[in-house]
């Protein structure tokens, strides 16, 4: 497993970046982890839909999502939205989804990040359709998806991974392997000794690394997404890490998992060793953490604020967004549904 | 004007489109070198290119959820599943993804893509082969349906399809990709999607039906007029958006309506039109509205897909019935 920053903070290899962009990463990890523990907050006030929490999981996105470049795709689940916003997506928007509303799922023109499905597993097609369409078309970018170890599970983890195998295409498979499908743990979910290995079955590389170092995910990502961007193909990339907090804020991990396992986990957090890192070359101090977090809290808060001043859907909104313009039966369902308001607010 | 089987006319389509517009691509199971199990793509590969006609592994899920993918990255994909029973494993992609992205996203990501599906029995082959379930993929929203029985519609109504800026499943009745054959203008052209088609007036009673069936149906009103009974007949040529003004005009005109499709009946989508009609023009109604349809069975195999599939004179019966009521 590919490792650059230990627990401990000591660096084991050559850093993937210099001081100032490490500064920059570690901000966003703070901000990401504001972000989810706002949402949970914010969940348990009735405010938000449910949510799942990526806490524990902030290097793996983040790590990733600065390896890319601002338009390269990326296709991600309902868990990512801290690698979602690195890669441009609005946090008013994620949060605005979240709350409910579809509207949080159209980000700006310029953001190639598609908004998250439910269903688990069946996105990692559309990042390989994604960089095809790009390689066709002749450019560069490439796309990246983002799944759990329990999508693997599913068969559109095996048709990804083998149409991008087949065609050579430049998709970057990162696998947030976090040890848990809500209850199932990562050794129940699969006989493979690694997920990383499934890779050598599609004719990829496939690479280990320890998630919770932002070094190492970084580097393993950039040299995935370097080969996608030079027409060598697709990756495979494990991402070893912890689902701190449950699957969602519907769920209760103390059913099924010990707390001394998830103990262990936060001894191994992934802003601690970065901090720690900056901490002994002189770029930490408690004062500065105060006021990074503090930046943290008022972005989050005015994310939230914006998501929630969105004003509520219209019958419009609902009938519109089926179509590119809304055929008859759909344009007759409005005006019955809008007849009916009419009526009951008359 | 050339005279064109249904298959072929598809295939010109195929081909005008690939060769006016650079982003739309052909995928599937064996489309590239065979040309494809029933030939509807056949050439295509060897005058494209395997970079726009391209063979797939065999995964449906795949080719479309990598063809929506494609779509939404600026392509425009043409995709085929081998048979309407071999589309179920796509499910997934088109109830989910397919037919939802623009909606999840509010217009920022579209899938502009065509999902071609050969349907219909009476061609003899194994399981899974003879399915004609378009009422699933009718009752999906996001999604527009065709079906076209004749080869100048078949034509249009495809290349109007590649052009649309939504998914659109395309199903191919396959008894009647050799079967039938008419005149088929050699220039690009669109049938517009949603517009069905009086293929012949009548006064006595309305005939609706669309695909495979729209041959019994033709036979059938052939042998009614002989019988001295007047038939319009009513191709819908699209299930949605459907086009509900030309059914419950000629309902209105005939007063009587029989509707015939080969799928199973309970929830076909038989049954959405003769709601329709009760809801628009119960009152013009002189008697029941009948439909002929395929049994709530399995379609059965070679050896007894007559017992399930309506025939002429099954049609002819429903007719009667209808003048009856």
């Amino acid at each position: 497993m590919r490792q650059l920053l230990t627990p401990s903070g000591d660096l084991v290899g050559e850093a993937p970046f210099g001081l100032d962009l490490c500064v920059r990463l570690y901000r966003a990890m703070v901000v990401a982890r504001s972000y989810d523990r706002k949402c949970v907050a914010l969940q348990k006030q009735g405010r938000l839909a449910t949510y799942a929490p990526f806490e524990g999981q902030e290097a793996a996105q983040i790590g990733s999502a600065a390896a890319l470049e601002p338009d390269d795709w990326m296709v991600a689940t309902y868990r990512d939205a801290a690698a979602m916003w690195a890669q441009g997506y609005p946090m008013e928007l994620l949060v605005a989804g979240r709350t409910g509303d579809e509207r949080g799922g159209s980000p700006p023109d310029h953001v190639n990040v598609l908004p998250p499905s439910i269903t688990v597993g069946g996105h990692m097609v559309h990042a390989v359709g994604l960089a095809w369409a790009e390689r066709l078309q002749g450019s560069s970018r490439i796309a990246i998806t983002y799944f759990g170890d329990g999508a693997t599970s599913e068969g559109d983890f095996h048709e990804a991974l083998n149409f991008a195998g087949v065609y050579g295409v430049g998709c970057v498979f990162f696998c947030q392997n976090n040890g848990w499908a809500i209850s199932m743990p990562r050794s129940a979910q699969t006989a493979s000794e690694t997920i990383a290995q499934k890779a050598i079955a599609y004719g990829m590389p496939g690479v280990q690394v320890d998630g919770n170092d932002l070094f190492a995910v970084y580097e393993v990502t950039r040299q995935a997404v370097e080969r996608a961007r030079a027409g060598e193909g697709p990756t495979l990339i494990e991402a070893v890490t912890y689902r701190l907090g449950p699957h969602t804020t519907s769920d209760d991990p103390g059913r099924y998992r010990d707390a001394g396992e998830v103990e262990e986990w936060r001894r191994r957090d992934p802003l601690e060793r970065v901090r720690i890192f900056l901490s002994e070359r002189g770029r930490w101090d408690p004062e500065w953490q105060a006021e990074v977090e503090e930046k943290a809290a008022r972005e989050v808060e005015r994310a939230v604020e914006l998501a929630e001043s969105l004003p509520p859907p219209a019958p419009g909104d609902v009938f519109g967004g089926m179509f590119e313009s809304p055929p008859r039966h759909l344009r007759e369902q409005q005006a019955t549904l809008e007849l009916y308001r009419a009526a009951g607010e008359g | 004007m050339p005279i064109l089987n249904l298959a072929q006319a598809l295939n010109q389509a195929l081909f005008q489109a690939l060769e006016k517009w650079d982003d739309v691509m052909v995928l599937g199971e064996d489309v590239g070198r065979t040309g494809g199990v029933f030939r509807v793509t056949d050439g295509l590969w060897e005058r494209f290119g395997p970079e726009r006609v391209v063979d797939t592994p065999v995964a449906e899920s795949g080719i479309v959820g990598v063809g929506l993918g494609l779509a939404v990255g600026g392509m425009r994909p043409v995709v085929e599943l081998q048979f309407m029973g071999f589309s179920y494993p796509a499910l997934d992609q088109i109830i989910n993804h397919v037919s939802r992205i623009r909606n999840r996203s509010r217009h920022r990501f579209t899938a502009p893509m065509v999902i071609r599906i050969p349907y219909g029995g009476g061609i003899g082959a194994a399981e899974h082969h003879s399915e004609s379930m378009e009422a699933i993929y009718g009752h999906i929203p996001g999604l527009k349906v065709v079906v076209p029985s004749r080869p100048a519609d078949a034509k249009g109504l495809l290349l109007a399809a590649i052009q649309d800026p939504d998914p659109v499943v395309f199903c191919e009745p396959i008894r009647l990709y050799r079967a039938v054959r008419e005149e088929v203008a050699e220039e690009v052209y669109v049938t517009p999607l949603g517009e069905a088609a009086v293929e012949r007036e009548g006064d006595d009673v309305t005939v609706v039906s669309w695909g495979a069936m729209m041959r019994e149906c033709r036979e059938a009103a052939d042998a009614a007029a002989e019988a001295g009974i007047s038939v319009e007949l009513v191709d819908l040529r699209t299930l949605v958006p459907l086009d509900v003004d030309t059914v419950t005009e000629s309902v209105r005109k005939t007063g009587r309506a029989v509707i015939v499709h080969e799928a199973p009946r309970t929830g076909g989508f038989g049954a959405e039109v003769m709601a329709q009609i009760f809801e628009r023009c119960l009152y013009d109604l002189e008697g029941p509205v009948v439909r002929v349809t395929g049994w709530d069975t399995v379609f059965p195999l070679k050896r007894g897909e007559h017992l399930y599939l309506p025939d002429v004179g099954r049609v002819l019966s429903g007719i009667r019935r209808a003048l009856e009521g």
